[in-house]
């Protein structure tokens, strides 16, 4: 089995800082694994501006963000990139197993960082009634779907939930000349910040819906309305005030959740030089604020590395 | 006095403002100079930079994003985003790269902000 100093899972916000951060601080051997076939993770989606104002101390959008990052890992030969890699499993003695097309590869690294990310909550994790058609999506799959793929997944969208990446999509399905019937937050705030409540949803006039949830959701093949319905302060369904609104699309915007399954069934505390750091650690709001945290990341990496 | 929030960063500042004919006279609420000036602006001359895709024929990606290189009225982001979506990139493009120059002629460039080859 081969022996790497460093491995780093994921090549986004969080992994390509922590390998900046670790050779910065005396790492020579570095291999960052990268499923997709370009590096920068999530950034590569987020087209919007509002990246790098602590990092970069400029207003970046997410593809420029990742370009800097990108820059650097690719001026630095100590730091081996491996595309359409995808991790499987790793062990309690650091054993990471990996495939990528044609292969599947064990390697031992003296240190491992997880940097490998979050996923969204879907609509099963907060339970809204109803049918089951097409025509639902999770926030950030739409975002791929039309910031990536170029395909508009619907022509008349109701948001449920208010995090930051519904919000920015609100405004990004108008963009596309789609129209957005309504952002639907059970809370009585806003949970993405109040910048993008302004910029994505005040902006375009969409009616947002504080207090409220989708009770039911209908449709025989594609999603066709949905119910809406006020909640008092015990979070019980005002029934008086239940309304239906048309749509083809239901968007689901409710949190992330760190993506870490490689390590189900391992305790991580108890692992010597395994490091996890990024949204895979916690929810951050912020790109920069990954980054942030990966810098430390690959900082005591380094550290361990050396001590060992 | 208007209460707006400030969209400059994160932080989202509350800011309150004194207008008098249409002038902002007074700011108050601000963590950074930006929140001054944004409240100027939007209460005198709302701006938006305009974020949105361009799709390619013939390159490895099959959307390039882009943004105006400055900010453009806000009652022309609508206007700005249909007119992206018209539009075909055939060509390789840096990041920063010119897309369409003075975009629809209000002066400001559309950028590409990720580079994209053959």
């Amino acid at each position: 089995m081969t022996e790497r100093d460093l491995i780093i899972v994921g090549a986004g916000p969080a992994g390509m800082a922590a390998a900046l951060s670790a050779h910065e601080n005396g790492v020579r051997d570095i291999l960052l694994l990268e499923r997709d076939q370009y590096p920068g993770g999530i950034l590569n989606q987020c087209v919007h501006t509002g990246f790098g104002l602590t990092y970069f101390k400029e207003n970046l959008t997410g593809p420029e963000y990742a370009h800097r990052l990108i820059e650097k890992i690719n001026a630095i030969k100590e730091i081996e990139v491996s595309f359409k890699s995808f991790a499987i499993k790793l062990t309690r003695e650091k054993e990471l197993t990996f495939i990528k097309p044609g292969k599947l590869e064990r390697l031992k690294p003296k240190a491992l960082i997880l940097a490998s990310g979050a996923r969204e909550r879907t609509r099963e994790m907060i339970h809204i009634p109803g049918e089951r058609p097409a025509g639902i999506f999770s926030a950030g799959l739409a975002q791929k779907l039309i910031n990536i793929e170029g395909l508009l997944p619907g022509k008349e969208v109701v948001i449920i939930g208010s995090g930051d990446i519904g919000l920015i999509m609100a405004r990004r399905f108008i963009l596309e000349g789609a129209k957005v019937k309504a952002v639907i937050e059970i809370q009585k705030q806003s949970r993405g910040l109040a910048r993008n409540a302004v910029q994505c949803v005040e902006d375009f006039g969409i009616p947002f819906y504080l207090s409220h949830k989708v009770s039911k959701i209908y449709g025989k093949k594609r999603a066709e309305k949905v119910d809406v319905v006020k909640i008092d302060e015990n979070s019980n369904e005002i029934s008086a005030s239940r309304f239906q609104i048309e749509c083809d699309t239901v968007l689901i915007s409710v949190g992330l959740i760190p993506e870490i399954e490689l390590i189900d069934g391992l305790d991580p505390v108890s692992i010597p030089g395994l490091f996890i750091c990024g949204n895979a650690s916690k929810i951050y709001d912020l790109a920069d604020s990954v980054s942030r945290d990966a810098l430390l990341a690959g900082k005591q990496a380094a550290e361990y590395i050396k001590s060992i | 006095m208007r209460k707006l929030i400030c969209i400059e960063c994160p932080r989202s500042c509350v800011l309150r403002v004194d207008i008098q004919n249409c002038r902002v006279v007074k700011v108050t609420g601000e963590k950074c100079p930006k929140g001054r000036d944004y409240a100027v602006s939007e209460v005198e001359n709302p701006q938006r930079v305009l974020t949105s895709t361009v799709s390619t024929s013939g390159l490895a990606l099959k959307m390039v994003p882009v943004r105006t290189d400055r900010p453009i009225p806000k009652d022309k982001i609508l206007e700005a985003a249909a007119e992206a979506r018209k539009m075909k990139l055939e060509r390789p493009v840096k990041v920063g790269e010119i897309i369409a120059e003075n975009f629809l002629g209000l002066g400001v460039n559309l950028i590409a902000t990720r580079g994209v080859e053959f």
